[in-house]
């Protein structure tokens, strides 16, 4: 019997980021299409950033989730239009990154405040951060640097 | 196949590929932390930008060469990057330079790609234009902080400018493959990137303090693949030394 695929995007949903595993490869955003073509699962998944190591590890645990689910005729999609941006990190991802010490994505260009101490009182220390998706920052209040995710 | 259309994604992939493989020659050794990080992600860019470009121009060849194939088993002569991009990396200074350069010429030559009639250019170049558009805020940036700087920074900026600026002509060169690439609204003709790069360049460079040199010879030869510098030859020896010594190796 086939599930459907509101399962299977709840299944998904389990998928830890490889690089932040506090939000799911969904609330990423990066998970653009689950269809049923026959039998075959197609799932179809945009990087993030060109070059992010992190893709290759995503595609190899999206399979092995659905797999250990039972789940044996599948095939993965790498979709690059439209391009991926961090409107489509969801609303639970943006509160699990701030809870985990990453400033979520700000229209703004840069974090509202600092994920540890909520002050707004932060500088940028380098537009890259430790992967792809990251610059570095500083709070000038508690003076602890932190991540934020980039706005692109 | 499209003969010119496979030249003209080689022309996208070696720039990237061979500025990807400078800018990660830094990694581990720059000034600061901070800045060893930023050039490691801006040549991981550049290398994803590149898997998306041979990848597409290996499809277009067909003749069942991979985007690694085309990567790490041509030789100079088969390179069509153009002659900027392969010089050696000497300081930060003419790194940040070079980067900035090309970046502008890159975002702009990307936003119009990403207009392409062909949907495979139009999708990569929407996807690397956002990553372009971030390495220009960051290379721009630097050229103003260290050329508006300290005596010694400014000159550490002058200097590379002077060097580069016969090598910028060539990002604008035209002959026919841009030609056909242009009339079938595939790409556009480079030329016609000059004015905005040009707008771009002398308001960053002025807020810089730096001094645009006012010869517009260039150097040229890259692209076409008529003459490359004696310095691709050497970084091809380390970039594809696994492939030349252990053919086919996979891990």
């Amino acid at each position: 019997m086939k599930p459907d695929t509101d399962t299977i995007w709840a299944w998904l949903d389990e998928v830890p980021d490889p690089e932040i595993p506090v939000i799911s490869v969904v609330d990423l955003g990066i998970i653009r299409d689950v269809v049923w073509d026959g039998d075959v699962l197609e799932v179809a998944i945009t990087p993030t950033y060109s070059g992010c190591p992190a893709t290759s590890i995503i595609n190899l645990d999206v399979e092995t989730a659905l797999r250990a689910r039972g789940l044996e005729n599948i095939r993965l999609k790498r979709q690059l239009s439209p391009p991926w941006t961090t409107d489509w990190l969801s609303a639970k991802g943006a509160a699990r990154l701030g809870a985990y010490g990453i400033a979520p994505p700000s229209p703004a260009g840069g974090p509202k405040h600092c994920p540890r101490c909520q002050s707004a009182a932060v500088e940028k220390v380098s537009q890259f951060g430790s992967t792809p998706c990251k610059a570095h920052w500083r709070c000038l209040s508690c003076l602890e640097p932190f991540d934020y995710f980039k706005c692109i | 196949m499209s003969a010119a259309l496979f030249e003209m994604l080689l022309r996208l992939g070696d720039n990237t590929l061979v500025l990807g493989h400078r800018v990660s020659e830094w990694c581990g050794k720059a000034p600061v932390l901070e800045e060893d990080i930023a050039l490691a992600n801006t040549a991981l860019d550049l290398i994803g930008q590149t898997q998306m470009w041979l990848g597409y121009a290996a499809e277009v060849e067909g003749k069942g060469r991979s985007a690694d194939d085309l990567a790490m088993r041509r030789d100079v002569w088969d390179f069509r990057n153009i002659l900027m991009l392969e010089r050696p990396n000497l300081d930060f200074g003419h790194t940040m330079m070079r980067q900035f350069l090309f970046d502008a010429f890159h975002r702009a030559q990307l936003a119009a790609l990403a207009q392409s009639s062909n949907p495979r250019v139009a999708e990569i170049a929407a996807k690397a234009v956002k990553e372009a558009t971030y390495h220009l805020d960051r290379s721009a940036e630097t050229v103003v902080a260290l050329g508006d700087g300290t005596e010694v920074s400014h000159a550490k900026m002058q200097t590379p400018l002077d060097l580069l600026w016969p090598y910028v002509g060539e990002m604008f060169e035209s002959d026919d493959v841009d030609a056909q690439m242009a009339a079938e609204g595939i790409a556009p003709d480079p030329d016609g990137l000059r004015a905005a790069w040009e707008a771009t360049v002398r308001d960053t460079l002025s807020e810089a303090t730096l001094t645009v040199p006012q010869d517009n010879f260039a150097h040229k030869g890259g692209r076409t693949g008529a003459r490359h510098t004696e310095h691709l030859g050497h970084m091809l020896t380390q970039m594809q030394w696994l492939q030349r010594a252990y053919p086919d190796a996979t891990w």
